[in-house]
């Protein structure tokens, strides 16, 4: 197919007919340019949305009491439910062999915190050791309360960083120091971070301490889980899925609240709102494909529209050549292969262009929701030869028919 | 070097026919200037679009060179117009992209002749029509009679057995006719045969044989005294 005469003869076409090669080739460059740039954004979404969930344990669960709604058993509906450390402890018990990290979450309210003389406006919440791995913190100073900690209703605190930052300017760490709750000296152990800093204003001090020095009783307002990682996506929703319902059941039951009853008790789990998530990315995605093909498809009939006019323009010319003994067959191979030469090299202009631009900016871009677009170079590369093709058969029929031009009327004095 | 025997042709205008040729017949000798006249709606157009394989007859025999043309698909006749026969326009027909070299190269090109020879060759056929110092100008910068001579160039390029010209002096005024007539003159003097379409009496006259076309039918076929082009230029 090599045939280095008809290469020299495409390159002298092309060469003399600049503007025609150019306008041809914007056009498939353009089409293509938008694809990697969608595509590219898709995949920056999708980054963007796997980033937020980032924040929490994906695998994490949540339970927390409400109001009934439904009368049960001879209970009147709007009865306000209250778990209790009874609860979590039987929970504890019959989720042992599902749970990976267990944590009773308790506010502590109508309190006043002060560091010195400065008062504070920071929530406090009483957690246990494994609440560090159900909300993600990382520690960037000293460490999270620990067994220890609780069994000995330890006045210890940690402190969110942006916590640091507001309060403790100072001195070179807040590790050490003592804060006051209700006037109690509390010794902060440990500063943590957060993705999100609203979630850093917080202090957490050991559930025991909270409950016993702050008149907690034995009640909580959180029971948070984290399930073992599964390999598989479906697998972890599936084992989420189950998880909660046996825990709604269990809290139904222990509260007899009735089954139906949806504001009884809630039960929160990530997994599920992943999933959610995960198959809004999946109709983004789906979107982006389908304007992309879209494009393509314009790309392809702006393509053989210029061929067409490109095969009128030449009407004569191929009626020259014709004339000159050009075989049917040598007319089409003419065009379609000046057609598929001048679509390759634009496709692939207009697809370099493109993945540089993202490769250069897409690593800059960290808005919400978007991070690093980004385009997977097998799929932009497929659709350049999707493109080609598709322009090579759209291209195929104006060469045909300029190939069966009548010779006279394409010579006839225009 | 040419015979037909008994040509038809006829044109479908929607219900009508249109019979064009009745039943032409002619023979013409290698080295022959032959003039084809008549007046528009002769059939003069037809005949010669039918001896170039542009079209095909309804019925009767077309020999050239001793092989008969029949039964023409496109890359036949494509083949036949290669190898058999170089045209003349009256439009030129040049492809305005390419400079006159490459227009006189295009047929070898069909031929697949290499690059090189090609160009060889047509610079050969350029000196020969007086134009080696144009060969790298566009048809846009050639004069008419310039732009003729090429045609003419590339015609001869390919060495065909018939030379065919349609009108080749039509757009082009009376002197620059004349020096394209003896150009012919002179290639039709070194044993080439060339077959002229024309409708302007002086032109036939420097053929050395007239064919006067009338509705479809041969009218009158005389040899007549060639007068020679350079005696008006």
């Amino acid at each position: 197919m090599f045939d280095i005469e008809r290469w020299q003869e495409i390159f002298d076409t092309i060469r003399k007919n600049k503007l025609r090669t150019f306008l041809t080739g914007l056009s498939v460059a353009s089409g293509i340019f938008i694809l990697v740039i969608l595509l590219g954004f898709g995949q920056g979404m999708q980054n963007g949305i796997a980033h937020e969930f980032e924040q929490d344990a994906s695998t994490s669960v949540w339970v927390w009491p409400g109001v009934t709604s439904k009368e049960y058993k001879g209970l009147n509906p709007g009865r306000r439910i209250q778990l209790t450390n009874e609860n979590y402890e039987t929970a504890a018990n019959l989720f042992h062999d599902v749970i990976e990290n267990k944590s009773p979450r308790n506010f502590v309210r109508n309190i006043t915190v002060n560091y010195g003389k400065e008062a504070l406006v920071y929530g406090v919440q009483g957690v246990s050791a494994q609440f560090q791995f159900i909300e993600n913190v990382t520690m960037s100073e000293g460490r999270f309360i620990n067994y220890l900690d609780e069994s000995n209703t330890g006045k210890v605190a940690i402190i969110g960083n942006k916590i640091k930052r507001d309060v403790f300017t100072d001195v070179d760490s807040p590790v050490g120091e003592l804060i006051e709750i209700s006037g109690i000296p509390f010794k902060i152990i440990g500063v943590f971070g957060e993705q999100e800093e609203r979630e850093e204003e917080r202090i957490y001090i050991p559930i025991t301490t909270a409950q016993r020095v702050f008149n907690g009783g034995d009640r909580i307002n959180h029971m948070s889980y984290t399930l073992p990682p599964v390999e598989n996506f479906d697998q972890a929703v599936a084992q989420a899925v189950s998880f909660k319902n046996e825990m709604k059941a269990y809290v139904q039951q222990a509260h007899t609240i009735a089954p139906d009853d949806t504001s009884g008790v809630e039960v929160w789990s990530a997994m599920e709102e992943a999933k959610r998530y995960y198959s809004l990315t999946g109709n983004i995605k789906f979107f982006f494909w389908f304007v992309g093909i879209c494009t393509i498809i314009a790309g392809v009939v702006g393509v053989s529209n210029i061929m067409l006019i490109v095969v009128k323009e030449r009407t004569r010319e191929i009626g020259i050549r014709k004339a000159l003994g050009a075989k049917p067959w040598s007319i089409v191979g003419m065009i379609l292969h000046e057609s598929i030469f001048v679509t390759a090299i634009s496709g692939f202009g207009g697809l370099i262009f493109s993945m540089g631009l993202l490769e250069i900016v897409g690593p800059h871009i960290e808005v919400d929701y978007i991070i690093n677009p980004s385009v997977n170079f097998t799929v932009a590369i497929s659709t350049v030869f999707v493109l080609i093709l598709a322009g090579t058969i759209a291209g195929f029929f104006p060469a045909w028919r300029a190939a069966r031009i009548h010779t006279i009327e394409a010579l006839r004095d225009v | 070097m040419i015979e037909i025997k008994d040509l038809h042709k006829s044109y479908k205008m929607g219900s009508n026919s249109l019979h064009v040729l009745k039943g032409i017949n002619f023979k013409a000798e290698e080295g022959e200037l032959v003039a084809i006249m008549g007046s528009s709606g002769s059939g003069k157009s037809t005949l010669l679009n039918i001896l170039g394989m542009l079209d095909v007859a309804d019925e009767g025999e077309y020999i050239l060179d001793g092989v008969p043309i029949k039964d023409l698909n496109e890359t036949k006749a494509a083949n036949y117009r290669n190898k058999f026969l170089g045209f003349i326009f009256q439009s030129f027909n040049l492809i305005n992209y390419k400079n006159a070299l490459e227009n006189v190269a295009l047929p070898l090109y069909y031929q697949r002749m290499p690059r090189k020879a090609r160009q060889e060759k047509a610079l050969k056929y350029l000196e020969l029509v007086g134009l080696k110092d144009w060969a790298h100008h566009l048809p846009s910068e050639l004069s008419g009679g310039q732009k003729q001579r090429v045609a003419i160039a590339r015609a001869m390029a390919a060495e065909p057995k018939v030379v065919l010209a349609d009108e080749l002096t039509g757009a082009l005024d009376s002197v620059t006719s004349y020096e394209v007539m003896d150009l012919v003159q002179k290639i039709n003097d070194q044993g080439n045969t060339i077959l002229v379409v024309t409708h302007e009496d002086d032109i036939a006259h420097m053929c050395k044989r007239i064919i006067h076309l009338k509705d479809g039918v041969i009218e009158k076929d005389e040899k007549v005294k060639q007068v020679r082009a350079s005696e008006y230029v």
